[in-house]
């Protein structure tokens, strides 16, 4: 990032699922570590996600999801963020995500994926590291 | 407990040990931390005394077992008569599937159901409706129709098993399948025991699937409390839920002090609509969380039941002892469960399950070690059920009543927790009520804010978790975890188009016309539901019913 620029995140569920404990958690520490963050809320489709990150101009979308239709829902927002010309935003997610559907995952640009029990400090690290 | 004389005496004997005893030894071996703090980051004292419980009355605030205000526990004899009910929540993919793991848990020694629906079914749409693209049987089973729960309890023996649903909002609908499900094979309502968790309130909390605004919400809470009391005097029509609301962050006091609010604000919802207390209280049950901190958890049960035992009797003056007992399901805590070295996730289950037995549980779940993983393995889920039965048959702890009472630490926690969940309760009058403290955001900021500590206490090592802060190993796990049938969807599908199909659905049109009517009126909803589930009207159809009655809704999302 650029000297004295906040590094903006945004930070979405998509899905039906309403476990934000872990989203609300990354949402505060992101924060603490001196980003910009915004949380979408549950429930956000992946059009809602997508207009979100446009609208709010962010560098970075989390996504956090424990319902398990990651394999659904993934693939479409990042079409979406793609297709509406997004694609140097970072995107990273979370959640209870089996090991074997993070190829996939990192296949279809997701940056980074962190599961339970992952130190905050890592996705701070993470995304100051990466972000450009 | 102890005269003046006594105390004083113990007072001093007290400040020598301190001043002689502790300081030597503190100079030659430190402590290893210079604040000790349960999971709930309460501090605790280095040692408890009676110095601790010097006000404690025996009789006014232990009684005896069965006995008001009931904090020993609620049965006489306790688990001396009759254990708990093993009751491990179960649900994934279709019926068929599901029904195959209830029969596998009855298999190996479980004596009660408990029912886990996927998000669309918890969120009253059908499989085939486009909000429940990606989620179907991925968190707990589909249930549609009423032929999905004919095919989720086929060979069941409804009649002399309980069966507790989790299920919120839509609770009315599904209870109402159940019901229907069992007339059909010749069951009468009277004779069905069990649970509908139907706790909207923590919700709205907590737990986030609610589907309609608080109002409209509350009248099917009271709807299903009238109608059971009528024709289902065994059933429980609600399960009041700190469960979720610990699982989101909340501390220990938190979750209690959240979760009897709760109760207290359906106690009044159901009173004003002209219900007896006597009537509809014996049938409310409640649901805890068992989280790492053994006496801490334990605490909070036996305060419970004492607060709960006081608010029924004085507050709402109810008269039958029923009313007064604060019956309770625990669930290990899922969130305690580290997906790292997963194999030592039994162990933290075993200590939770204690916690909840010494406690007084009326029902258990045991969380299976796989469970940050995935839903859980027949193997996983068979050593979390053996869990339950070596602590009732081997550990020894059954033999008789609350064990742990008259521990200084344990009273004094007790009478802690209690002091504390009342400044609570002054809280949330003070803002109104919990349907104002909802809308307010107060729950949402309290349980942000502790979730937020405890993961800060994990990562500056304040705490130790073991395999997530030390104790670490970088091999990663390698237990099997479950496979789900691919093709379910597609069956659950077909047999979805199979009743729309097959059914006569002017007899839909109907019935869902009368549910429709009946929302937009006060009569009483669930004789309703019961028709409509009958001619097969679907989860979607009826709850597209009742959004378009009772509009939906949406929470500012505080953090």
């Amino acid at each position: 990032m650029p000297d004295g620029k906040k590094i903006r995140v945004l930070i979405a569920k998509p899905g039906l699922d309403g476990h934000d404990r872990g989203a609300k958690v990354v949402a505060r520490a992101l924060r603490d570590a001196g980003m910009e963050v915004i949380y979408t809320g549950l429930r956000q489709t992946p059009e809602m996600i997508a207009e979100a990150a446009l609208q709010e101009d962010v560098d970075v979308v989390g996504l956090s999801i424990l319902s398990g239709a990651h394999m659904t829902l993934f693939p479409r927002i990042m079409k979406l963020l793609k297709d509406k010309g997004m694609e140097g935003i970072l995107v990273f997610a979370g959640g209870i995500i089996p090991d074997e559907d993070v190829p996939a995952l990192k296949e279809m640009g997701i940056r980074a994926i962190y599961g339970p029990g992952t130190p905050t400090g890592d996705i701070v690290d993470f995304l100051r590291q990466n972000v450009q | 407990m102890f005269d003046r004389e006594t105390i004083e005496e113990i007072r001093s004997r007290r400040s020598a040990w301190e001043a002689d005893t502790i300081k030597g030894n503190l100079k030659k071996s430190p402590e290893r931390r210079d604040v000790f703090i349960t999971t709930s980051s309460v501090p605790v004292e280095r040692l408890y005394t009676p110095l601790d419980v010097q006000d404690w009355d025996y009789l006014r605030d232990l009684g005896f077992p069965g006995e008001y205000p009931f904090t020993r526990g609620v049965q006489a004899t306790m688990y001396r008569g009759k254990l708990w009910t093993m009751r491990m929540f179960a649900g994934f993919g279709t019926a068929e599937e599901t029904n195959a793991r209830f029969k596998y848990l009855l298999g190996h020694g479980e004596t009660g159901l408990s029912v886990a629906f996927d998000m669309p079914t918890l969120y009253g749409y059908d499989t085939d409706d486009a909000e429940a693209e990606g989620e179907f049987g991925k968190c707990g089973v589909a249930v549609s129709s009423l032929a999905d729960m004919e095919t989720l309890f086929d060979g069941i023996p409804v009649d002399k098993i309980t069966t507790s649903m989790t299920i919120n909002g839509p609770a009315a609908i599904i209870w109402a399948m159940y019901i229907a499900a069992a007339e059909k094979r010749g069951v009468p309502r009277a004779k069905l025991g069990g649970t509908i968790q139907n706790d909207i309130l923590k919700e709205y909390i907590a737990q986030k699937e609610y589907l309609f605004p608080p109002e409209p919400s509350m009248r099917l809470v009271v709807d299903t409390f009238e109608f059971g009391s009528r024709e289902l005097p065994l059933w429980n029509t609600i399960s009041i839920s700190g469960y979720h609301i610990r699982e989101a962050g909340a501390t220990a006091v938190q979750e209690l002090a959240f979760t009897l609010a709760d109760g207290l604000a359906y106690v009044q919802a159901a009173l004003d609509r002209g219900l007896g207390i006597d009537d509809f209280a014996p049938r409310l049950s409640f649901f805890f969380n068992a989280h790492n901190d053994f006496f801490e958890e334990i605490a909070k049960y036996r305060a419970a039941r004492r607060i709960w035992a006081r608010e029924t009797k004085e507050r709402f003056g109810a008269r039958n002892p029923r009313s007064w007992w604060l019956r309770f399901h625990t669930q290990t805590a899922g969130c305690s469960l580290t997906a790292q070295q997963p194999e030592n996730n039994v162990v933290r289950t075993a200590i939770q399950a204690l916690a909840a037995v010494l406690g007084g549980t009326q029902s258990l779940h045991t969380n299976s070690m796989d469970e940050a993983l995935a839903l859980p393995s027949e193997t996983a889920v068979r050593i979390a059920l053996r869990t339950q039965q070596i602590i009732a048959h081997e550990s020894g702890v059954t033999n008789t009543i609350d064990p742990l009472a008259g521990s200084y630490f344990l009273e004094a926690l007790t009478n802690q927790t209690e002091r504390e969940v009342y400044d609570y309760f002054e809280k949330i009058e003070k803002l109104g009520g919990v349907i104002k403290a909802i809308e307010r955001g107060f729950f949402q900021r309290e349980l942000a804010e502790s979730a937020s500590r405890y993961q800060r206490e994990i990562e500056a090592r304040e705490r130790t978790i073991v395999g997530i802060n030390d104790y670490v190993t970088e091999e990663p796990p390698s237990i099997p975890l479950l496979r789900m049938d691919p093709e379910g969807e597609r069956k659950q599908r077909d047999r979805l188009a199979r009743v729309r199909a097959e059914r006569d659905n002017e007899a839909v049109a109907r019935t869902l016309e009368a549910v429709r009517h009946a929302a937009q009126g006060q009569e009483n909803l669930m004789p309703h539901f019961i028709d409509a589930v009958k001619a097969y009207a679907t989860l979607g159809e009826i709850c597209d019913v009742l959004r378009e009655a009772f509009g939906l809704y949406r929470e500012p999302a505080i953090w």
